[in-house]
């Protein structure tokens, strides 16, 4: 069961960089850039940690990247896609290669802990049979094959934001993104969550995790970091391979 | 596959309330409807009977002269060919319609009454020219009577009822789609998460449109299914009791075959109004989404 999961998730990469930035800056209205001259790139098949102090502007980076936001300017390239290039007809089938995991898990109360995982799915039109098959490994993998059918309301946090991460790689996304995915669970599950992200990127999935915790950044050492204080991107990827030991602290 | 799309949207947020008020809207659409075909058919049905109709009236003071000049009137109008029917209205016909105001009176035999020729002239001819010319002939002093001209007011209240009828199905329309809107919008609110949701995960905007649309039509339908059945039994008690009245402006209301259709024919409009209101109403509000 785990093997199909396994290979439900693994990817093979022919492009040097699955995300570039250059020089993103990104204002809400006529306010001030929430970021400035953001450039980086992120490889396939690489994990990477966000960090930075609340309202430093890591959700604001995450919207950009999963195409909730559009940048005020600067360019972003996608799966080699210059986004602000892309009609918006064509950015949902951009946006299904991308898997989303949020803090508040943004589970749909009325359906069902498998309804909610297939939701991606439906979306992409797969057939029923398919669904189904598919909807079963990833409850086995993340340990709810016993609650499929009940409500998002009666699970605890850690197994919510589960079903969460399990709806945001269903579908095979090339890349996942999580936005303080741990911030509602206790330590013990935050272990659990993030080993869950490291397998996933052991299959090959690019994962970029944003989080204040930098206790995380210690559970996995194969992590590059990113870190963002006033809208600036401080620390671009590849320039740090590991976390300076202050961070760690 | 269906299905479950249909349960993105909150089966538990149902439409119940929006669909009475739309199946009272469609309830009185369809009868408006029913109404100003029916007043349509009345007036042209009407008026196509008495247009081509006059009555000549000899008015000759002595009781002979009336006489003859009648039969001679009657024999002019019979031998032209732009005149169907010629009948002269007997003495006791027209004892009957004095009658009421003139009591016993109506029967005596010297009582000046004029006598009078009911005259039906070829359709899409000039009635009125054409028995005028021919009786002029005889006895210019004859005076006509055209059934049509009695019909003018009656005419012109029935095409303002015909109107009236027309604006209230514009008006319902245009309530149901206000309806319509202010329930897609709620619709909008209620299922944000859901909709940012399936947003997030690549949804296109038709196919979060497709759902309201669904939801809508499916609304919409209940209504069409509760209110137009309604609709339908009033129209055909109504058209049952009308039949019994033997009135000859009632009885030409009729809807007849087109009218029937309108009738039917309404209701899916309305249907598929809403589920298209509620699509385009969708669609320009997740146009404003990155």
């Amino acid at each position: 069961m785990l093997e199909a999961a396994a290979h439900r998730v693994q990817r093979r990469w022919p492009m040097a960089a699955i995300v570039q930035f250059e020089n993103v800056g990104l204002r809400y209205g006529h306010g001030e850039e929430v970021l400035r001259d953001v450039s980086f790139s992120f490889v396939p098949g690489a994990f990477y940690f966000l960090t930075g102090a609340s309202g430093a502007g890591k959700t604001s980076l995450l919207r950009l990247l999963h195409l909730a936001q559009r940048p005020s300017r600067g360019a972003i390239r996608l799966f080699g896609t210059d986004v602000a290039a892309t009609p918006k007809a064509r950015m949902p089938l951009l946006r299904r290669r991308i898997g989303m995991v949020y803090q508040d898990f943004r589970l749909i109360a009325h359906l069902s802990v498998a309804d909610n995982i297939a939701l991606p799915l439906r979306i992409a039109a797969q057939h029923d049979d398919e669904i189904r098959e598919a909807v079963g490994e990833m409850l086995a993998w993340v340990g709810l094959a016993h609650r499929a059918e009940a409500k998002p309301e009666t699970l605890s946090g850690g197994e919510q934001q589960r079903v969460a991460i399990a709806r945001a790689v269903v579908a095979r996304p090339d890349i996942l993104l999580a936005d303080e995915p741990t911030g509602n669970v206790d330590d013990a599950m935050a272990d659990r969550l993030i080993q869950l992200f490291a397998s996933l990127n052991q299959l090959g999935t690019t994962v970029v995790v944003a989080t204040h915790d930098l206790h995380l950044l210690s559970r996995v050492p194969s992590a590059q970091m990113m870190r963002i204080a006033g809208g600036r991107l401080t620390d671009p990827t590849g320039g740090l391979r590991v976390p300076p030991r202050r961070e760690r602290a | 596959m269906i299905a479950a799309t249909a349960r993105l949207l909150d089966t538990a947020r149902d439409g119940w309330t929006m669909a009475g008020v739309l199946a009272v809207m469609i309830f009185l659409a369809v009868l408006a409807t029913a109404g100003g075909i029916a007043t349509a058919t009345a007036s042209r049905a009407l008026g196509a009977t008495l247009a081509g109709q006059v009555t000549v009236q000899i008015v000759a003071p002595d009781a002979d002269t009336r006489a003859r000049r009648a039969a001679q009137t009657v024999a002019a109008l019979r031998r032209s060919p732009a005149i169907v029917h010629v009948v002269p209205v007997s003495r006791a016909a027209v004892a009957d319609l004095l009658g009421p105001w003139l009591g016993s009176a109506a029967t005596e035999a010297d009582l000046p009454v004029p006598a009078l020729i009911d005259v039906t002239v070829a359709p899409g001819r000039d009635a009125v020219a054409e028995v005028r010319r021919i009786v002029a002939a005889v006895d210019p002093a004859a005076q006509l009577d055209a059934h049509g001209a009695a019909l003018a007011g009656t005419d012109t209240l029935l095409r303002m009822m015909m109107l009236l009828a027309a604006a209230i199905v514009a008006l319902m329309i245009a309530a149901s789609i206000a309806m319509v809107l202010l329930s897609t919008r709620a619709g909008l609110a209620a299922h944000q998460l859901t909709i940012e949701v399936m947003h997030r995960l690549g949804a296109t905007e038709g196919q979060i449109a497709m759902l309201f649309c669904r939801r809508m039509a499916r609304d919409a339908a209940l209504a069409a299914a509760i209110g137009a059945p309604l609709a339908w039994g009033v129209i055909v008690l109504l058209g049952e009791a009308n039949a019994g009245t033997g009135s000859q402006l009632l009885g030409g209301m009729m809807l007849g075959r087109p009218g029937w259709i309108a009738a039917v024919t309404l209701p899916v409009m309305v249907v598929a109004l809403a589920a298209l209101v509620a699509y385009a109403a969708v669609r320009r509000a997740l146009g404003r989404l990155a």
